[in-house]
């Protein structure tokens, strides 16, 4: 009897295996030893015809701080993440408190607010385009009814990478909508009774309790947004290319760049240690903030 | 409540709303219009079909869509084989190793295969699947995410079904295929949209291991009919533009609650 039970415990482990080995050589591949790998070749020197590469230790990250174009890069992400984080949310949450009260054609504008979503990030930056072209672009024909100068939107270093924060708003506060949205909906209706009877106004009903209750909808949607202000850079791709002298790239750009047009893997390599290491506090964030709230839900 | 504000509100929205879809919409009406009626906004200019023309001819669009759609299938067949199998044991089976493993999977999460395009990369090349629609796709396929999301599906399967289905003499994959996989399926529907719509969209990983037309997905594609050095006109990019978009745009307005309720379970898992 003992025996059969631990046969059949064995036969659990060897199916249980089984079943994640594929899963987990591909994860292996393209997860968890590139991770290694990168760690790896960032501390050897990029090799040349006539010089090998070789171990250089932390030389990769020196060279990496003393570039001013990294600290660029690192200033322009950091404006990113600050500002396309809260304004991303403010809209969402505006956007998910107007769909979900009773307005005339709301179903055209949760469409309207949800649509970028669905979008390619290159053809929203297409889109974009035809508003910042100087001149001809919609922003100047709007601007000279008021009588304002044309402005070459992405060509100057001032108002380049607020351009590209814009289309980066444009195109995650609908899909952030949707999670406040979901949230409101199981708001219960009592206590919006309850705060009529107290005679509380909308608003303090909105401050006072509709908003605490999305706190946990806010930090998911947070980390969300933050993983995005690394990740969002298609559009650059197609706006900026990262310049004018660099004013707009954000760091995942300068990364590709490092690797692929200018060949430095290696320097490349330390950069992504960065990122990876900043993705880490973002994951102890969620684990420690947002887990958390299962325990009181 | 006062009317006044409730008008106020309303009109905030629809506004907001407006001002949302104008770059779709203008770029709709200048797809349609020759380039200086579209500048000029000249709002009674005769409609054309010259900019879809022009831009159909000026790049191999057919075998772009092809691309993208083989990518999708690709990455979402392995997606699905994938993550059932994992979901599978990490619901359902109990053995030694499984959490450490479990939480090895979830950390993948936060390492974006954007962030390792340098590795990747290599491994790619490595492979031999360098300029391949699998290359682009395989990274893809054991997402940690799906792995998550199938687990947290099967974990909600009564374990009754899965005893009855023993009794009657059913195989591990068996009870897997016949009794699991078809009362997730709601959720296999929501991880599709998903997935299409992310990898139908994606754009740097591709730019980064294609090299050539017959593996080259739409949104490099577009990228490279839209480069400035290419010198198209501002019609002919919004028509380009809107026929990459199109498919999914169309599919998403008309099964439009499927896809949010697909997002938002993606997302809150």
């Amino acid at each position: 009897m003992a025996r059969s039970i631990d046969i059949d415990r064995r036969r659990k482990a060897v199916y249980g295996w089984l079943l994640l080995l594929p899963a987990g050589v591909l994860l292996s591949l393209f997860a968890f030893y590139p991770t290694v790998a990168t760690f790896w070749s960032s501390l050897f020197s990029r090799g040349t015809r006539r010089r090998p590469s070789e171990f250089v230790g932390a030389e990769n990250y020196a060279a990496l701080f003393n570039d001013p174009t990294f600290w660029t890069v690192v200033q322009n992400n950091l404006l990113y993440t600050a500002v396309t984080i809260p304004l991303s949310i403010v809209i969402a949450l505006v956007m998910a408190l107007w769909a979900n009260s009773r307005i005339p054609a709301r179903s055209f504008v949760r469409t309207a607010y949800f649509t970028p979503t669905v979008l390619p990030m290159i053809a929203a930056a297409n889109l974009w385009l035809f508003f910042y072209t100087p001149g001809l672009g919609v922003l100047d024909q709007i601007g000279r009814v008021f009588g304002f100068a044309p402005v070459n939107w992405l060509g100057q270093p001032d108002t380049a990478l607020w351009a590209i924060i814009i289309v980066t708003v444009w195109k995650e506060a609908g899909f952030f909508m949707i999670f406040y949205l979901a949230a409101l909906q199981t708001i219960p209706e009592d206590l919006r009774e309850a705060a009529d009877i107290e005679g509380a106004s909308r608003w303090t009903y909105t401050r006072r309790i509709v908003l605490p209750l999305l706190m946990p909808t806010t930090l998911f949607v947070m980390v969300n947004a933050m993983i995005n202000s690394v990740k969002l850079i298609d559009h650059l791709f197609i706006l900026t290319k990262g310049g004018p002298s660099d004013a707009s790239k954000l760091i995942l750009y300068y990364i590709w760049e490092m690797a692929f047009a200018f060949f430095d893997a290696p320097r490349a390599a330390a950069m992504t240690m960065l990122v990876l290491l900043v993705l880490c506090v973002v994951a102890a964030i969620q684990f420690f903030l947002i887990d958390r709230r299962t325990h009181y839900q | 409540m006062s009317r006044l504000a409730r008008h106020i509100e309303a009109s905030g929205a629809i506004l907001l709303a407006l001002v949302w879809v104008s770059p779709l919409v203008f770029a709709f009406w200048a797809a349609f219009h020759t380039t200086s009626d579209a500048v000029n906004f000249n709002l009674t200019a005769p409609w054309t079909l010259d900019n879809f023309r022009t831009a159909w001819a000026g790049a191999p669009w057919l075998r772009y869509f092809l691309n993208t759609f083989l990518l999708v299938t690709v990455v979402l067949a392995g997606q699905f084989v994938l993550t059932t199998l994992a979901g599978f044991a990490f619901a359902q089976l109990r053995f030694p190793g499984r959490d450490v493993v479990f939480i090895l999977v979830l950390m993948q999460l936060f390492i974006l295969p954007e962030v390792l395009i340098v590795e990747n990369y290599a491994m790619i090349l490595r492979l031999g699947l360098f300029d391949t629609i699998l290359g682009v796709g395989i990274p893809y396929m054991a997402s940690a995410f799906g792995i998550f999301l199938m687990r947290q599906a099967f974990k909600s399967v009564p374990v009754e079904l899965h005893e009855a289905a023993r009794i009657e003499g059913c195989s591990l994959l068996g009870i897997l295929w016949r009794v699991y996989v078809p009362l997730a399926r709601p959720t296999y529907l929501a991880y599709a949209l998903v997935s299409v719509s992310t990898h139908w969209n994606n754009f740097l990983w591709p730019l980064i291991v294609t090299n050539s037309t017959a593996t080259r997905p739409l949104t490099v594609g577009l990228s490279i009919f839209g480069a400035p050095e290419s010198g198209v006109d501002i019609s002919v990019i919004s028509a380009a533009t809107m026929m990459t978009i199109a498919p999914l745009l169309v599919a998403f307005l008309l099964f439009q609650r499927q896809f949010v309720q697909a997002f938002l379970r993606a997302g809150i898992k």
